[in-house]
């Protein structure tokens, strides 16, 4: 069977499409329907609302489905998804622990290899998954070169076991274990650069994004998907519970921390920068900050408060000039031109008539 | 035919024989000849597997997780801390039911560092879920490594073969392997009822709530249980087929009409069974071989001590603060007999101290004196000690 026929009849089996031919007369099919997609992560799970995560792993399935293998670390992914005798998951999946996932995934792909078979193995993990307990396994999956798209699902904190700091956790931002008061202002330590370690593993392709962002996302996973070897992404997912923002504000806030370059969108092929998301408008960190209740003591009426906000600002400065993330002309790949198109509209962000 | 094979080398061709999808390993002493000798099937063509070169212990047992929840027949060793730092994921192998087959080469585990034999390693994750099986020489390592394949896709749990490190693995010994296509005939095709398949997806490895709890715990345990028959279903098969047996759940030699046993696992049992050819004036013993320490054979035991006034316990390890580990299960076996035996443990060769023949007669004569403690670490110098550390 060829890998197009397989694809179609796994579509077709467990993908939703809709039976029948389709008779899209204008009002009676939505544009969700008559357009199916492929629905990896089912809806009915527990994830909070807002859920960054939820979304992301969803938007990853979208497209990578559904000829998948998951394995997933343990977090709050595995958690909602899968509470006996329940699963979200339309794919076969599997969680063993909290820091194994990369090696669960080496070992799939390992079998699927000896097996000749095509089944493209996918690895998730949150940050504390990603950057600190799984780190190892991880780096040997990738140095092993394994064909599998580890996707990192970054909410910047321990979530699943009450909003911890994590490496990823950014400087200044307060969690149960870094809060902030008379000798502290949160985090002491940077945001560990994940990307650029990954990237020194010289494996094909490594990348950022963001929620905010799901055509650049679902572009980046679909790219991903097409590389035989091994592959990294980090999604940038709000947690509303933990970095204390209304849930309705995740895809602002998501969106805030690319615009002021605390969170760049970048692409690095065989460890060299490919690709970025260029910044049509740079907006002050604070922006960004201010929505967030993690941030809140860098608000108050403290010298020290003006010092991390300064310091943060020049972490994003930092950030947009290593990357060179400041766009120039409109371009339908910037922060606003990826949306517009993305909708159907126009790169300078207008809508067509 | 017979070969004269090291050890580690035999289980490396043991293991080919059964033609792994996946091997995964580590190195650490004394279990690194086996992934040696792997490799180099590997690199000659005589084993088509993914040999997964692995950045630690704990990537290894995750790597065959991965590779057995797909269907695949996976295979992974170990030793020493490299057995505890998998700790974690054989538990989560084990509760997750997945068919793997490990070797152990048992050593002691640190601190003080030693490199030698004892069995504090595999004892440490007794409770994980696996079967565990010893073996007493390199040809029923051999066996029970074929076995063990079998045992693990016919009870879906995890096997692990124990095997005293350098005792077995770094000794030369002729070995008879078996013939390949006479394997391929006898073991039958990798199957697993619960793999990862897009075509019909599962979730593994779920969040469970009290609610269920213990139910899948009971149901582990039962599991267990029924792979008693199992083991020894499979050995009868292998002797039937290839003409000898690797020691069913527990194997019971010496003089039946003997008031005393020895009850010991692994190649100990092989240096009692020399004393007592040698020592015959220190008088007749029973002496029972335990093969299948989990699943734990209590009924096959009570059988094996008929008759008996004391039963002594060898143990390669001890659990500090109690005695041994292996004795004080016996114990505990035993309390449920009608008549039961006096029990004596006593540890031996603990990190790698010599076992010599004559242990035979010291040990019956320990047997014999009424002030003998109920639990000694056997072969302890006292007088390397301190007194206050006597």
């Amino acid at each position: 069977m060829t890998d197009a026929t397989r694809l179609a009849e796994l579509r077709q089996k467990f993908g939703r499409v809709p039976e029948g031919p389709s008779d899209p007369k204008p009002g009676t099919v939505s544009p969700r329907e008559a357009q199916p997609r492929f629905r990896g992560l089912e809806s009915g799970h527990r994830a909070c609302q807002g859920c960054g995560e939820a979304l992301a792993a969803r938007l990853v399935m979208e497209c990578a489905g559904p000829d998948v293998i998951v394995a997933n670390a343990t977090g709050c992914l595995e958690v909602f998804t899968t509470a006996w005798p329940q699963s979200a998951w339309r794919v076969p999946w599997v969680h063993s622990l909290f820091e194994n996932a990369a090696a669960v995934a080496s070992g799939i792909e390992a079998a699927m290899k000896a097996r000749g078979k095509n089944t493209k193995v996918l690895a998730f993990g949150g940050d504390g998954a990603t950057y600190d307990i799984g780190f190892q396994s991880l780096s040997g999956m990738l140095e092993r070169y394994h064909n599998v798209l580890y996707v990192c699902y970054d909410n910047e904190a321990y979530m699943n076991t009450g909003i911890q700091r994590s490496s990823s956790t950014p400087h200044a931002a307060t969690t149960t274990t870094s809060p902030a008061g008379k000798e502290r202002m949160g985090k002491r330590h940077l945001k560990k650069d994940l990307v650029s370690i990954i990237a020194a593993h010289h494996i094909p392709y490594a990348a950022s994004a963001s929620v905010a962002f799901p055509q650049d996302l679902q572009r980046k996973v679909r790219y991903a998907m097409g590389i035989e070897g091994p592959t990294f992404l980090v999604i940038h997912s709000p947690c509303p519970l933990g970095w204390k923002h209304d849930s309705r504000l995740t895809i602002d806030v998501a969106r805030k921390a690319v615009e002021c370059g605390l969170f760049p969108m970048v692409e690095l092929e065989r460890g060299s920068l490919s690709n970025v998301m260029p910044i049509r408008q740079v907006r002050p960190v604070t922006d960004y900050l201010e929505l967030q209740g993690r941030f809140r003591h860098l608000f108050a009426d403290d010298p020290r408060a003006e010092e991390e906000r300064a310091h943060l600002q020049a972490l994003a400065d930092y950030n947009i000039t290593t990357y060179g993330l400041t766009g120039g002309d409109p371009d339908n790949a910037d922060t606003v031109g990826t949306a517009a198109v993305g909708r159907g509209g126009h790169p300078a962000g207008r809508l067509r008539p | 035919m017979r070969e004269a094979l090291e050890g580690s080398q035999a289980i490396a061709r043991a293991v080919a024989l059964c033609e792994p999808d996946v091997v995964a390993a580590y190195p650490i002493t004394p279990q690194t000849h086996i992934v040696e000798n792997l490799s180099e099937l590997v690199a000659q063509g005589d084993l088509h597997t993914e040999f997964v070169s692995v950045e630690s212990e704990f990537s290894a047992a995750s790597v065959v997780l991965g590779a057995a929840a797909t269907g695949a027949r996976a295979y992974t060793a170990t030793a020493s801390q490299g057995t505890l730092l998998m700790a974690e994921v054989l538990f989560n192998i084990a509760g997750m039911r997945l068919p793997l087959v490990m070797t152990v080469a048992n050593r002691a585990v640190s601190a003080p560092l030693s490199i030698w034999n004892d069995h504090a390693d595999s004892m440490a994750v007794r409770d994980s879920g696996w079967i565990q099986l010893h073996a007493t020489s390199n040809q029923e390592a051999v066996d029970t490594t074929i076995q063990a394949f079998r045992i693990t896709q016919e009870t879906e749990l995890p096997v692990m073969v124990c095997m005293d490190g350098f005792i077995l693995t770094h000794t030369m010994e002729p070995i008879d392997l078996p013939d390949r296509m006479a394997v391929r005939d006898w073991l039958p095709p990798m199957a697993f009822s619960r793999s990862l398949d897009p075509e019909r997806p599962l979730s593994l490895g779920m969040l469970v709530s009290p609610d269920y709890f213990p139910e899948i715990r009971h149901s582990h345990h039962a599991a267990m249980q029924q792979a008693l028959a199992v083991i020894e279903e499979v050995d009868t098969s292998f002797h039937s087929r290839f003409g000898r047996a690797a020691g069913g759940l527990l194997t019971v030699e010496g003089d039946p009409e003997a008031k005393v046993g020895i009850l010991a696992m692994g190649s100990t049992v092989g240096t009692l069974r020399a004393g007592m050819a040698h020592y015959v004036e220190a008088g007749p013993a029973r002496l029972i071989t335990l093969r299948s320490f989990r699943p734990f054979p209590a009924e096959a035991l009570r059988e094996a001590v008929e008759g008996l006034d004391c039963l002594i316990v060898i143990d390669r390890a001890i659990s500090p603060g109690l005695g041994g580990v292996l004795g004080t299960e016996v114990a505990a076996v035993l309390s449920q007999s009608a008549r039961p035996p006096h029990i004596l443990n006593h540890a031996l060769g603990l990190g790698g101290r010599d076992i010599p023949e004559t242990v035979y007669v010291d040990l019956l004569d320990a047997g014999r004196d009424p002030d003998a403690p109920r639990f000694s670490v056997f072969d302890a110098d006292m007088t390397k000690l301190a007194p206050e550390d006597r």
